[in-house]
């Protein structure tokens, strides 16, 4: 096949090129440049796209022997990502960047692109699995469920997975480094990004902050009585403890959580742990990453974070919303937070959670 | 398959008789500024070398001042020409809209750092100066203006400037120009133009990468950037590169075939107005280099075609900056009246002594289903 491999400038990318290539596939390396002034080296394991990231990727497409080119993506980077990440803060959600650049970037932007051009797919550094089964190709855990990016990926639909190759699945993290070591590839000890990309101070309250302004409002309990002041609804996250700054205390001095944001009255609402507790979430814009999920209940796993657990449920289409109903509660979940449905390992496919209960 | 080299704006093949020059004088011993014999053998291949380069561009051997890059000399030219005229309380320094980076990035670091004003001349859609804006400036800031600095051609469309009406304006004020593209390719006399400076590079010519000169006027002092044994007038020290320097020459004083080249470009043109009509050259209608084409071809993204290109067997350029590897949109172009689709959508091809006719029908057999595919991918 021809292939294009998006090269971050990591680890994981540059062996995921390597390994295409020694499949006997004709691959080219692609560095997407993402921010629109990048900053000329990474701080530790912060950010991303730095100009030392596409030096490094450059290196390593060397090294490999493939050609290398830059793709400016920081216009649809910008659109589709980082407006969408303050959009989604502002209505009082806490969205995932990372699923919506390989939602709209990596595997559309990209792919698209790369189809028009003549190649068959894209090749990624992501632990993830592809496997072709009954109903075609199919997305599934690494290996190495310590390092799964396959919640990530959940957003892809399956005309994008049957474009996406993941060599890396099958393997550990730290097989990979040592892989990369023998290979010759430089990067094989660089740190692991972390964070987002866009926040290359890490400080996501303070970068939402400068963005979207500190207006002050209220923290209410339950009931609606204020007890408290905040700096912009949006630094908070729900099943929050720390860093409340409330000064009156409950009648039995139990801690206060963040039960909820209300962006249009700027108001935080507090409560007592067990009121975050909640058995059912409701997720609009389904994507199905192998057959359609229907009104037909069935059993499965939900998982609601990047690396969160994996929660047994019951799951249903109700037709509009993804339905997931947890065997045991869970304390403190987002909405806009995505929910990942699983069968074992296969990903069913995702949905943005917009109500829980 | 190799591919075809259509980039010679960027850096041109080593001629043989400078590869034969540089190889024998690298097994040469002596640096150039010691006294005893293999010193002075050194520096008699050297001085040899300087003269034939002055021969070339009608200069005195004394106003040849060696540097590592026509980048270097550019700086050395601009950043001294402006500290004269800045110690006679003249702070303007006057650039066309068009230069190359050598010039544009240290005319803006005299700007943040010494306090210049930085006037750029513009150009028009033909990618010619504007001299009666440059005229009128003269007229009304003349004792202001401590340096002109215009390049003799461009480095993106080969379109070649009026520097012998920008001397005669310019009266007692100093006028530097980048010749670095030009040099070879059209007659070059630093004498006929005139002016106090002229940059040159060795790697446009079939030399080595890594040297270059400023023509200086004789006797002519400006401050240093580098300063230490003094070796070149005082304005530039560093031992002395002399295998690189006679490579220069070598190749410096070696026809260039302007004519077989310009006939290559024009078949060139020709054909991509026959295959791919919505196509233009920019700077058609003006005098230009012989090697150089601009083309923008509306609709396509310059690195998706550069890609293609590549993938397809040929090396061609967008000509303009990169920053993080990203092509920016030419500011050459945007002054020549692109918007930034259509100056992101072109892209130079660069011909050179040793192109050929079968160099031109190789792009051509390829072009065409390149940009029908840029097209396809471009999703903008």
């Amino acid at each position: 096949m021809k292939l294009i491999a998006a090269m971050s400038g990591g680890v994981d990318s540059a062996v995921a090129a390597a390994r295409a290539v020694e499949a006997g596939h004709e691959v080219i390396g692609v560095h997407l440049a993402l921010a629109a002034n990048p900053q000329k080296y990474r701080s530790g394991a912060r950010g991303c796209c730095t100009i030392e990231d596409s030096h490094d990727a450059r290196r390593a497409a060397d090294v490999i022997g493939i050609p290398f080119y830059i793709w400016d993506m920081a216009e649809e980077f910008h659109d589709g990502v980082v407006e969408d990440f303050l959009a989604e803060y502002s209505a009082g959600r806490t969205p995932n960047p990372c699923l919506r650049c390989n939602e709209k970037i990596k595997f559309a932007a990209v792919l698209d692109r790369a189809r028009a051009m003549g190649y068959d797919g894209v090749v990624t550094g992501h632990y993830a699995r592809t496997e072709i089964g009954p109903h075609g190709k199919t997305l599934h855990r690494a290996v190495d469920h310590s390092k799964d990016q396959s919640y990530v990926l959940s957003v892809l639909t399956i005309e994008q997975i049957n474009g996406a190759i993941f060599p890396l699945g099958d393997t550990t993290k730290v097989d990979i480094r040592a892989e990369a070591e023998r290979r010759g590839l430089a990067v094989a000890q660089k740190p692991d990004s972390h964070d987002i990309c866009f926040v290359p101070s890490g400080d996501n309250a303070g970068w939402l902050r400068d963005r979207l302004g500190s207006e002050v409002g209220p923290i209410v309990d339950q009931d609606g009585n204020k007890i408290g002041e905040h700096k912009g609804a949006y630094t908070y996250t729900i099943g929050q403890r720390k860093g409340l700054g409330l000064t009156v205390p409950t009648a039995d001095g139990s801690p206060r959580f963040v039960l909820k944001i209300e962006p249009v009255s700027n108001t935080v609402v507090v409560g007592a742990r067990e009121d975050l507790a909640i058995t059912t979430m409701r997720g609009e814009r389904p994507v199905w990453c192998g057959p359609a999920v229907t009104s037909e209940h069935k059993r499965g796993f939900v998982q609601v974070r990047a690396h969160g657990a994996a929660l047994p449920c019951t799951y249903f289409f109700d037709g509009t919303l993804l339905v997931a109903t947890l065997d045991e509660p869970l304390l403190g979940l987002a909405t806009g937070q995505a929910m990942v449905i699983y069968d074992g390992d296969r990903v069913v496919g995702s949905a943005t959670i917009c109500e829980t209960q | 398959m190799p591919s075809i080299y259509v980039d010679h704006a960027a850096t041109t093949p080593l001629s043989p008789a400078a590869f034969k020059a540089i190889t024998a004088q690298l097994q040469e011993l002596g640096n150039p500024s010691s006294l005893h014999t293999h010193g002075r053998a050194t520096r008699k291949a050297l001085e040899d070398a300087r003269e034939a380069i002055a021969q070339q561009v009608s200069c005195l051997p004394s106003e040849v001042i060696f540097t590592a890059s026509g980048t270097e000399a550019n700086n050395i030219a601009l950043k001294g020409l402006w500290w004269n005229g800045k110690a006679q309380g003249k702070k303007v320094v006057v650039i066309s809209a068009v230069e190359h980076h050598a010039i544009l990035d240290p005319a803006h670091w005299l700007e943040t750092h010494e306090g210049a004003e930085v006037i750029q001349v513009p150009v028009d859609v033909h990618g010619v100066i504007n001299l009666d804006f440059l005229k009128d400036l003269i007229t009304k800031r003349s004792e202001e203006i401590a340096v002109i600095s215009i390049m003799h051609s461009n480095n993106e469309t080969g379109v070649i400037q009026p520097i012998q009406e920008v001397v005669a304006m310019a009266g007692k004020i100093p006028v530097h120009t980048d010749a670095v593209q030009s040099f070879k390719k059209v007659p070059l006399s630093y004498k006929d133009l005139g002016v106090t400076a002229l940059t040159l590079s060795a790697h446009k010519v079939g030399g080595p990468l890594g040297i270059g000169a400023l023509i200086l006027r004789r006797a002519y002092e400006i401050p240093a950037l580098l300063h230490g044994g003094g070796q070149e007038r005082e304005i530039r020290s560093g031992t002395l590169n002399a295998p690189s320097i006679v490579a220069f020459s070598a190749a410096a004083t070696e026809k260039y075939p302007s004519n077989e080249v310009q006939a290559l470009r024009d078949n060139f043109i020709k054909a991509i107005h026959q295959e791919i009509p919505d196509a233009y050259v920019n700077g058609e209608a003006s005098q230009r280099l012989p090697g150089i084409v601009n083309v923008t071809f509306p609709g396509t993204q310059s690195d998706t075609l550069l890609l293609l290109l590549d993938n397809a067997h040929v090396s061609a350029s967008t000509g303009s900056a990169c920053s993080a590897g990203v092509h920016e949109a030419s500011h050459v172009l945007l002054a020549m009246g692109h918007t930034e689709a259509t100056a992101q959508s072109s892209l130079r091809f660069s011909f050179g002594a040793a192109s050929t006719q079968a160099d031109v029908d190789f792009v051509m057999s390829v072009l065409p289903d390149v940009i029908s595919t840029g097209r396809a991918a471009n999703l903008k």
